[in-house]
């Protein structure tokens, strides 16, 4: 006869959620975000609160109003007569701009003083180091003071140029002018321009540089055609036909012709009045606060492409020695591929510093966002709370795009397993 | 355990927000200090000494506040403030009063949810540029690069009057004054522009003054004064009426030197009840009798603060100009002691 029984039937009794260990911890949980939703609930309505009885009620409105200051690094039109909304894109664009120069110039930089650092050259490797320990030990904020005093103290005013004598010369062939106010570059000019195209009414882009990307984009598609047909009949018939003319003709030529028919000229600069006029201006502003947080954040780049060259084991240089491979070959085809799966997700964080770092412009008097929406406009308008709850938006969207391309390109070369 | 000690801090801050929102004068006193907004540097208006003592005109704003509602002209947390930070620190909270050259406009005062109590000095915004630069007008500086303070009235003056009379500039916007100072004398911009006795107290501490003119254009009003947040309108009171303070004994001419003396009587009614020997006044602004012979007492009248910081035996020199008393043709008039 057989004793065997069902297992007691469960009944839930509701002591088991603090008392039974399977539903402890979902019970802790659960009362644990309760408790957290409630701190941030009552910091809101704290908030809400308090500037409903200062007076100040959350409210956007101030961005249509004319932001009534001006800005000198401007890449969009903008007067003192545009709207707060638009002072704040023209600080965004110029929060961008110096961001892409200063992780363009960073990883440069980066990538030459790790490698350096572990160059066999002990006098090298030496002076990286202490570059690498000299830059990540000080505080990028000195160290774009420090820049911009340097080029204010050191470069000529424009008036040194003045003059029967003058003090100061242009560079190269009297084209470029290297002032304390900035750098004064040649600018490329048309002399049959095909005007604007303006988009969403809000900002306009000239048709002569879409129409050079362009023709740039279908010389570079051409090229990529003529390579694979060389590859096709490399693979049909064992030679190779020679096509590096055609393939520099059709990216040159196209580019060349087009130049020439909107009449392309460089525009120089000239002193006249009380600045140089003409040309492109590069502020110094600009430029302090571009190699400051490139050679800042070039120095924590450095390290970790070291960290990723040294994680590639040794046996592949030895390997790829006893093959032939010249030392600039090796490095280049089996150990920086390598390393890269190692230095691209601290790059990631390093790219981001670098743009978050970059709010430090006001310092030097650039105008960022951070001096536009979370400087000028904030301190006239008053508008506190709003003007830094978007402020905070705008970077972390920023910083979210650039999390996401690079983690697109860090899936793209991390290491495919088959 | 865990929970009214959660519900104590609740309970501790809606306390505190509550607190804060009024009474300045029982938060003052019971510190023992007020916290006074100054200038981060401007000789003249607020800067520290060799000893580290602040001093100035701005200044001695907040002393004779401190002396009237303390009795001590020392009792005093200064707060360098940029123009940028000087509103926040003051809405917040973090300043009992904001003494900082600050000009009264409209917005400030209804919009930012401040209260200007009275006007210390009337400036306006004018231009200082190297005497080499062989420039006389204002007019002529088109295309000119020129240092500016950010987050301040000049700012916006100098968009409006360059777009009015429809000449270029190249504005650099600048956090404080030392730097614009370094960035001037570097060449770095032609012209500085801030209020007009800014630049002379700025040009009082150049290696050669004698190098650097102001240009006759002033292009703006720029009534300076102290200011307070909305809400708490006795404590406006008090600030308003310790500068009022400080003006009419200047009119009545009650000095630091003989105010011991007058304050044991005079024939003049209102002299008596400004120091507090006829009437209640000090009692009706919830301080005491002396409050007013403790203002002149440590820091002066008006016409002396004026003097020791600004005046003409100091190396900024200004003028008394339009901050003269009326009597002397000058816009200072403090309403009655009655």
């Amino acid at each position: 006869m057989t004793t065997l029984s069902d297992a007691p039937k469960e009944s839930f009794r509701l002591s088991m959620l603090i008392y039974d260990s399977r539903y402890r911890s979902l019970t802790i949980q659960f009362v644990a975000l309760l408790g957290f939703m409630l701190v941030v609930a009552w910091l809101v309505s704290n908030t809400l609160q308090n500037l409903e009885a200062l007076g100040k009620p959350i409210d956007f409105g101030f961005f249509s109003e004319p932001a009534s200051y001006d800005i000198n690094q401007r890449l969009i039109d903008y007067n003192s007569r545009d709207s707060h909304l638009r002072a704040s894109f023209v600080g965004l664009l110029n929060t961008l701009l110096v961001a892409v120069m200063g992780c363009a110039l960073a990883t440069v930089m980066g990538v030459v003083i790790g490698v350096m650092r572990l160059s066999k050259n002990w006098m090298l490797s030496r002076i990286m180091t202490v570059y690498v320990e000299l830059f990540r030990n000080v505080p990028v904020l000195l160290w774009i003071v420090f820049f911009m005093a340097i080029l204010i103290e050191t470069l000529p005013p424009p008036n040194a140029f003045r003059g029967e004598t003058p003090s100061a010369s242009m560079w190269l062939w009297d084209s470029m002018a290297v002032t304390n106010r900035g750098i004064y570059m040649p600018e490329p000019l048309f002399s049959r321009g095909l005007g604007d195209v303006s988009f969403f009414g809000a900002f306009n882009i000239s048709l002569e540089l879409i129409a050079l990307v362009v023709a740039l984009i279908a010389g570079f598609w051409a090229s990529g055609r003529i390579k694979a047909r060389a590859d096709r009949i490399q693979e049909a018939t064992g030679d190779r036909p020679t096509t590096w003319y055609l393939r520099l003709a059709v990216v040159v030529l196209p580019f060349a012709v087009i130049l020439i028919l909107l009449g392309f000229h460089l525009g120089y600069p000239a002193l006249k009045g009380f600045n140089f006029q003409g040309g492109i201006h590069m502020r110094n502003s600009l430029i302090a606060l571009w190699l400051a947080l490139s050679f800042y954040t070039a120095a924590f780049i450095a390290e970790n492409v070291r960290a990723g060259i040294l994680a590639v084991s040794g046996g592949q240089t030895e390997a790829a020695e006893a093959l032939g491979l010249r030392p600039n070959r090796i490095m280049s085809l089996v150990v920086l591929p390598q390393a890269l799966r190692v230095i691209i997700p601290p790059l990631i964080s390093q790219y981001l510093n670098l743009t978050k770092n970059s709010s430090l412009a006001i310092a030097v008097g650039y105008m960022d966002i951070t001096g536009t929406l979370g400087g000028i406009t904030m301190n006239q308008t008053g508008r506190e709370l709003e003007c830094v709850l978007l402020l905070m938006l705008v970077y972390l969207i920023i910083s979210l795009s650039i999390s996401l391309v690079m983690n697109w390109y860090n899936k793209r070369v991390k290491l495919v397993e088959r | 355990m865990n929970k009214s000690v959660f519900f104590g801090a609740l309970a501790f801050v809606g306390l505190a927000a509550g607190a804060s929102a009024a009474a300045t004068l029982d938060d003052v006193k019971a510190r023992g200090k007020l916290n006074c907004g100054v200038n981060t540097g401007l000789v003249g208006f607020a800067a520290p000494d060799a000893n580290g003592v602040w001093g100035g005109f701005d200044v001695a704003l907040c002393r004779a506040v401190a002396a009237a509602t303390l009795g001590d002209a020392s009792a005093i947390e200064f707060v360098p403030l940029t123009g940028k930070t000087r509103f926040t620190a003051l809405a917040s909270g973090e300043i009992d009063m904001l003494s900082r050259n600050t000009t009264w406009t409209f917005s400030r005062d209804v919009d930012l949810k401040f209260e200007f109590v009275g006007v210390n000095y009337y400036d306006g915004q004018g231009f200082m540029v190297p005497k080499a630069l062989g420039v006389s007008s204002a007019k002529d500086l088109d295309g000119a690069t020129v240092c500016i303070q950010t987050g301040t009235t000049t700012e916006l003056n100098l968009a409006d009057f360059f777009r009015v009379n429809n000449i270029s500039y190249e504005p650099v916007p600048i956090e404080t004054n030392a730097e614009a100072q370094q960035q001037y004398l570097a060449g770095a911009c032609d012209v500085y522009t801030t209020d007009a006795s800014g630049l002379a107290a700025t040009r009082a501490t150049f290696e050669a003054p004698g190098d650097h003119v102001l240009l006759p254009e002033i292009i703006s009003k720029e009534p300076l004064g102290p200011l307070v947040r909305h809400g708490d309108s006795e404590w406006a009171d008090i600030v308003r009426w310790s500068f009022n303070a400080m003006v009419s004994a200047e009119e009545l001419g009650i000095t630091s030197a003989n105010v011991e003396e007058m304050a044991s009587g005079t024939n003049n009614p209102e002299i008596n009840r400004i120091l507090g020997t006829e009437g209640n006044l000090g009692e009706m602004l919830g301080l005491d009798a002396e409050w007013a012979k403790r203002i002149i007492l440590s820091v002066g009248n008006y016409g002396e603060v004026f003097e020791k910081n600004l005046g003409e035996a100091t190396p900024i020199g200004l003028a008394r100009g339009l901050n003269a008393q009326w009597t002397d043709g000058g816009l200072l008039y403090s309403p009655p002691f009655r």
